[in-house]
C-alpha cells in the first residue's frame, strides 16, 4: 500500500519526484534501446511488468489486522535492472493513482522511489549475494523478491517518519503499520516467484541468461574500467 | 530422470499454493475471531499520521477526482481489470513455452 494522495507536504513531493524521474526516463530509453536491439526481449519484458500489475492488484490481509499487497518487482529487477523497473513501476502506480485514486499523482515521485528503485536495487543486492551462495535459481529468486518487496515498505514507512514528526515514535507506528503488515506478504510473494522460477527452469532457463549477462557485463566493464551505458 | 524432475515441479507447484492458501485462511479466521477488519495499511496510516501529529491531517489536494470516492463495486471492477491484465500476459507467456516445449517432443 503506497503513500496516499495530499499526504507528503509539497517539498517532499517534489523533492522525491526530483530524484526518481531521471531513473524512469533512463529505464524508458532503455526498454526502447532494448526492444529496437533485441526484438525478442519484447515478451519477457511484458512479462516483468505483467508481474508488477498483477501483483500490485492483490490486496491479502496480514497478521497485523490490515491489508497490503506485493509489490512484485524482484523479477523484473533481476532481469533488467533498476532504471526499467522504475519505469514499470511508474506505468502501474499511474494507474492506480488515475484509476483507483490509490497512491496517488503527487506522491508518485516518492512510491516510484520506494517500490521501483529501493526496493529493486537491494533486491538485485540479494540476487548477487544469494547467486554466489547457491546455484539454484528459485532460491536466488526467492530472496531477492522478498527483499525488494518488504525494503520497498520499509522505505514507505521512512518516508512517512520524514515528513511526520521525524521521531523515533513516529518511525515505530510507520514501520509498525507498513512493513510488519508486509512481511507475511513478502514471504507470499518470494514463494509465487519461487514456484514461477521451478517453471522456467525446465521451460525456459535461457531467461535468466538475461540476468548473468547483465552482471557479467558490468562485472567485464567494471574490470575493464570502461563504462557499460 | 525427466520425468522424476517433473514430479518434483508438480510438488513444489502444489505445496507453495497450499502454504500460502494456509496462511491466508488462517490470517482471516484469526482475523475474525479478534474483531481484525483487515483495512488497508494505507488507511491505517492515515489514523498513525493524525496520531503523530496530534490533529487530524487533512490531504492538501484530493487528486484528479476531487472529492468522488469511487464506489466499492467500480473499484472492485477496476482491480479485476489491472490483475487481469497482468494475468493474460503471464498465461500467454507459460502457455506458449509449454506449447513449444511440447511440439520440440
Amino acid at each position: 500500500m503506497h503513500i496516499m494522495e495530499g499526504y507528503l507536504d509539497i517539498w517532499w513531493c517534489v523533492l522525491w519526484f526530483v530524484i526518481t524521474a531521471p531513473f524512469v526516463l533512463l529505464g524508458a530509453n532503455k526498454i526502447i534501446n532494448l526492444i529496437r536491439e533485441h526484438p525478442d526481449h519484447k515478451m519477457t519484458i511484458a512479462l516483468s511488468g505483467a508481474f508488477i500489475f498483477l501483483l500490485s492488484s492483490l490486496k491479502i490481509p496480514s497478521v497485523t489486522g490490515s491489508s497490503s499487497h506485493p509489490t512484485g518487482t524482484g523479477f523484473a529487477a533481476v532481469l533488467y535492472g533498476v532504471c526499467v523497473t522504475s519505469f514499470l513501476s511508474s506505468i502501474v502506480l499511474i494507474f492506480q493513482a488515475l484509476l483507483l485514486a490509490h497512491g496517488g499523482l503527487t506522491t508518485l515521485g516518492a512510491n516510484v522511489f520506494s517500490a521501483g528503485i529501493v526496493g529493486p536495487t537491494l533486491g538485485i543486492g540479494v540476487w548477487i549475494l544469494v547467486r554466489k551462495l547457491t546455484n539454484k535459481i528459485p532460491i536466488c529468486l526467492f530472496f531477492a523478491t522478498f527483499t525488494a518487496d518488504l525494503s520497498a515498505y520499509i522505505v514507505t514507512s521512512i518516508q512517512m517518519t520524514l515528513n511526520y514528526g521525524q521521531s523515533i515514535d513516529a518511525f515505530v507506528e510507520f514501520m509498525t503499520n507498513y512493513s510488519l503488515t508486509q512481511i507475511p506478504i513478502a514471504v507470499i510473494e518470494g514463494i509465487l516467484f519461487f514456484m514461477f522460477a521451478t517453471f522456467l527452469m525446465s521451460n525456459n532457463p535461457e531467461i535468466f541468461d538475461i540476468a548473468e549477462n547483465i552482471y557479467k557485463k558490468r562485472n567485464s566493464c567494471n574490470e575493464r574500467g570502461v563504462s557499460c551505458e | 530422470m525427466k520425468e522424476v524432475s517433473r514430479v518434483n515441479n508438480k510438488i513444489i507447484y502444489v505445496a507453495g499454493f497450499v502454504i500460502i492458501a494456509i496462511a491466508v485462511i488462517g490470517t482471516l479466521a484469526w482475523g475474525s475471531a479478534n474483531g481484525k477488519n483487515f483495512d488497508g495499511a494505507d488507511d491505517n496510516a492515515k489514523d498513525a499520521a493524525n496520531r503523530i501529529s496530534g490533529k487530524v491531517v487533512e490531504p492538501w489536494t484530493n487528486g484528479i477526482w476531487g472529492d468522488y470516492k469511487l464506489p466499492s463495486e467500480t473499484e472492485s471492477l477496476l482491480f479485476a481489470f489491472q490483475s487481469a491484465i497482468g494475468a493474460m500476459v503471464i498465461g500467454y507467456f507459460i502457455g506458449r513455452h509449454v506449447t513449444k516445449k511440447r511440439e520440440m517432443k
